[in-house]
């Protein structure tokens, strides 16, 4: 057996330190420091030095190398993780981040010292606008939650600008949870509106909650079933006559990149994810981006400063009364918009559409491959993503988590699980366009050799996973008695 | 297309097995009156060189901070980022990896977010820290809800000293719950008490304090919570936590929460972002605090393992009556600062600390013998102070530009007031002589 550093390493950074040891090389002071020091009231000066690790360099490196080893990640493993687009993250776009000139600019250098930035978010944002459809494009939500805070909260000040009260938005029983999250943090009540049995939404509820009082209606478009919802004109059209916006959550725009466009569907609002669409990293839970799409109406209401050209001039423009104001300090996380810009000129507008093109057909080959073996959560043919059902399995011993856990055993990452609410059991597999066929059969074979183990041999998937640094571990006692931080000798 | 791996003859196998003509018929489901009829209009695909050259050429027309000496802050610091920090985090394992929703395949980022918790804990003074949010301003404007939602109360009491930038984004968040902000002026560059102690009452949620301030002052932490608490109102802390080495933590100041911008702690500049918003507080309000947070637990073995924890506060279980709706959070960033935390360690975060003090006081007593030059508030300060100009300050930036320096940030654009203000900030990556240069060039200017 070789070693298995996985398996053995056991330390946190704290357990490595050893009084007097550094790690860091700073100068020798070339001005008195103490005179400074006198100038600070004693009371607002630190008593007790940090605990903070004393450990080498290599220390350092050794520890954190060893840590990554523990982590599946797509450079390492196949992620058909649903909703997540965990497609190649380019290491050109990584490049092009740390070049000086972007990475190293502060961000308060005044606009004529940073004109190759704000043309790049200028062209960037858009860019996104052409893909969408969208007339006007922000960049600087952080992440697809605050692209929807920011998007709900230019809805209610277009209401308001119109003196209209409107006091509900309506979101799909399919949607992602920050959706009702981000429109109650925009101080609206959240209505469900029902799915019908394809996951599809169901018109005779959304009209009956279409009235007076409600503000908009928020969709996944394609929706979480992986499937196009084939009325969303109709229902655009539904809403916009009795004044509702309608606000598209992007999370799935891998689907359709230049297939069809948010904008011309009628939409008046759409997120974009760069770290889903625009193979920004996912980075073990963020930095993410979340840019946000408007039509013309929304306009004066976008998050300020707005990038704006002058000739051949970039600015931030300040001067926007109506703004809903920021949603960070700065204009966006622009490392990210670097890497999103950089993968878009590397595509081009064909290489987009066949991005989707084989999104599509990549998630319509393993649910065939694997519909006679697993429930199919709606007919298909599918999107970007396909959610089967773990119900027949169910009925063996074996859950969706189970099939989860056995995936990591053989060298997978797992599906997401759970989600959609509205589906038993819902596996839910996203491969994305960036994979090949030989994964896309090594999973199945996988997902085949599972379910016939639900059959033959169930203890085994119960039992997954063995392989991984650690087996199943106790939720129940991390939740009941938290322990958030290391002390020492605890 | 190097990114897409499906030749013409794996497509025609694959829609064999499907059963389908071509992909076209996969889309059938998209009504035509929906289908874009064109090819989006968007540049050519570029070769890797040529796209290489076109982003060089965009690079280099910004003024960065390794062409430029770097006095800018503002919330936003030129700090020394140790070299293995990027190699780290460019790990694939770390880097491409997803939220650690199935821990047994994620306990290194489940680690990393564990070590970067309890250093954040220890630096703040606070009970527990969070897995982090955007940046520094969506971090205070995560606790004003937070205060909201413990004390009931709907007012949030600002001081002028607090970033600009974050008071606009604490005033979007708090657009939908009603929360009104006041503020307290800072007349002579740190909070007013007596406007303090008139302004906190029975309707105060929160009371929030940043020190260093806007202005580069510190302020009175300790008198600023014995004013919020005696109105039963809490006390959020904004604080930067890489100057946590010499400062006393706001924790053992009284503060309740302490947010703060994190993009000292080993964070490229990048323009403004992606930053670490850090978020700690008292172990009381655990279970209402936004984001992520990891716990430690055993497996089914008995070993140690780490998961993410307290879920049932988070949007992804409780949606609409979640705490806060972030989801994505910035664990990257928050790993960087886990590296540089340990590089630095106990007593290399206090030398960083010592340097930028030290540098920046003898810069703002070499700048202020500029003839016409003075320090505009007498408070003391930490890494950063407000110079007096008898320039436009714009005028005064743009002209040292040209020698390659970025004298700091105007205050005009953020209060009219003192549209002749400069802040100027001084990290431990400055030296004498630039120090020495930026004077001279100062002078020469304003002569």
């Amino acid at each position: 057996m070789p070693y298995d550093n996985a398996k053995t390493y056991d330390k946190l950074i704290f357990e490595l330190s050893s009084p007097g040891r550094v790690g860091y090389s700073l100068p020798a002071p070339d001005v008195p420091v103490e005179p400074a020091r006198a100038q600070v009231p004693a009371a607002y000066l630190r008593r007790e030095p940090v605990e903070l690790p004393e450990v080498s360099e290599l220390d350092v490196v050794r520890h954190y190398s060893r840590l990554s080893q523990m982590n599946y990640g797509l450079d390492t493993h196949f992620y058909p993780l649903g909703s997540c687009t965990m497609k190649y993250n380019p290491k050109i776009n990584e490049d092009m981040a740390r070049l000086a000139g972007f990475g190293r600019l502060h961000p308060l250098a005044p606009d004529a010292l940073a004109q190759g930035a704000l043309r790049l978010m200028h062209e960037l944002a858009g860019m996104l606008a052409e893909i969408s459809g969208m007339d006007t494009v922000s960049l600087q939500p952080a992440a697809g939650a605050q692209g929807e805070l920011a998007g709900v909260l230019m809805i209610k000040a277009y209401h308001e600008a119109n003196r209209e009260k409107r006091t509900k938005v309506l979101v799909p029983d399919s949607a992602h949870g920050t959706n009702p999250a981000s429109t109650a943090v925009a101080g609206y009540e959240v209505i469900e509106v029902k799915s019908d049995a394809n996951g599809e939404v169901d018109l005779g509820d959304l009209a009956r909650h279409l009235g007076p009082d409600v503000a908009a209606f928020m969709i996944t478009v394609p929706n979480t079933l992986g499937n196009f919802e084939p009325r969303i004109v109709e229902i655009i059209e539904m809403c916009h006559a009795r004044g509702v916006q309608v606000y598209m959550d992007g999370a799935n725009l891998n689907a359709v990149l230049g297939i069809t466009r948010p904008g011309d569907l009628g939409f008046d609002v759409c997120h974009f994810n760069l770290h889903k669409t625009f193979t920004t990293p996912h980075g073990g839970g963020g930095p993410g981006a979340g840019p946000v799409g408007i039509k013309a109406h929304l306009e004066p209401f976008l998050p300020a400063p707005v990038v704006v050209k002058d000739g051949d001039r970039y600015a931030l423009d300040w001067k926007r009364p109506k703004s809903i104001g920021k949603l960070q300090a700065f204009w966006g996380n622009f490392g990210m918009h670097v890497r999103a810009y950089t993968y878009i000129r590397t595509m081009g507008p064909d290489g987009l559409r066949a991005v989707s093109e084989n999104a599509v057909l990549n998630a319509n080959y393993i649910m065939k491959r694997l519909e006679s073996h697993f429930d199919v959560a709606a007919p298909g043919p599918c999107m970007h993503e396909c959610v089967l059902s773990a119900r027949r399995q169910k009925r063996l011993g074996v859950t969706a988590m189970d099939i989860a856990k056995r995936l990591l055993d053989l060298g997978f990452y797992a599906p997401s699980t759970y989600f959609p609410l509205i589906v038993e059991e819902a596996l839910m597999i996203e491969p994305t366009e960036t994979e090949s066929k030989e994964t896309l059969d090594a999973f199945c074979d996988a997902m085949i050799q599972i379910a016939k183990e639900a059959e033959t041999n169930p203890e085994v998937i119960r039992s997954a996973p063995v392989t991984t640094p650690v087996r199943r571990l106790d939720q129940t006692r991390a939740a009941r008695e938290p322990n958030l931080r290391w002390r020492p000798g605890a | 297309m190097r990114y897409l791996p499906n030749t013409p003859q794996n497509q025609r196998a694959m829609l064999d097995v499907i059963g389908a003509r071509a992909i076209e018929d996969l889309l059938v489901k998209i009504p035509a009156k929906a289908r874009l009829s064109r090819p989006l209009g968007l540049p050519p695909a570029l070769a890797e060189t040529d796209l290489i050259r076109h982003l060089r050429a965009l690079a280099a027309e910004n003024a960065d901070a390794d062409s430029y000496t770097c006095f800018a802050g503002g919330g936003a610091y030129d700090h020394y980022v140790p070299s293995p920090i990027n190699h780290l985090i460019s790990r694939g394992e770390f880097f491409t990896a997803y939220t650690p929703y199935q821990p047994e395949a994620s306990q290194g980022t489940l680690r990393t977010i564990y070590e970067y918790q309890t250093m954040l804990a220890e630096l703040t003074g606070m009970d527990v820290a969070n897995a982090s949010i955007y940046d520094g301003a969506s971090s205070l404007a995560e606790a004003a809800l937070m205060a909201q939602a413990v004390t009931g109360r709907t007012e949030i009491v600002l001081g002028t000293g607090v970033n600009p930038l974050y008071r606009r984004v604490v005033a979007a968040y708090c657009e939908g719950p009603g929360l009104r902000l006041r503020d307290v002026p800072a007349p002579e560059g740190v909070l007013d008490g007596a406007a303090l102690r008139k302004l906190v009452g029975a309707k105060t949620a929160a009371l929030v304090v940043q020190s260093p301030n806007f202005y580069g002052c510190l302020e009175d932490i300790a008198a600023a919570a014995e004013t919020a608490h005696a109105a039963g109102a809490l006390l959020v802390v904004v604080s930067d936590p890489v100057n946590l080495g010499v400062l006393e933590a706001p924790g053992r100041l009284g503060a309740d929460i302490v947010v703060g911008e994190g993009q000292g702690l080993g964070v490229p500049l990048s323009y403004g972002g992606p930053y670490l918003g850090v978020f700690a507080a008292k172990q009381e309000f655990v279970r209402r605090m936004p984001g992520r947070l990891v716990g430690a637990t055993v497996d089914l073995d008995g070993r140690r393992g780490f998961v993410l924890t307290l879920q049932t506060r988070e949007q992804h279980i409780r949606r609409a009556k979640a705490t806060s709706n972030i989801c994505t959070n910035v664990a990257l960033c928050a790993l960087m600062a886990t590296i540089y935390l340990a590089i630095l360690g106990r007593r290399g975060l206090a030398r960083v600390g010592e340097l930028s003090l030290a540098k920046a006081h003898y810069a703002a007593e070499r700048l202020g013998q500029v003839p016409g030059v003075s320090l505009r508030f007498s408070a003391p300060f930490f890494k950063e102070f407000t110079l007096k100009l008898p320039k436009s300050p714009e005028r005064v930036v743009a002209r040292l530009a040209r020698g390659r320096i970025l004298a700091g940030v105007p205050l005009k654009p953020f209060d009219r007031r003192l549209g002749d203000c400069l802040v100027v900030a001084v990290t431990e990556k400055r030296t004498k002589e630039e120090i020495d240069a930026f004077a001279e060039a100062l002078a020469r200017m304003v002569a």
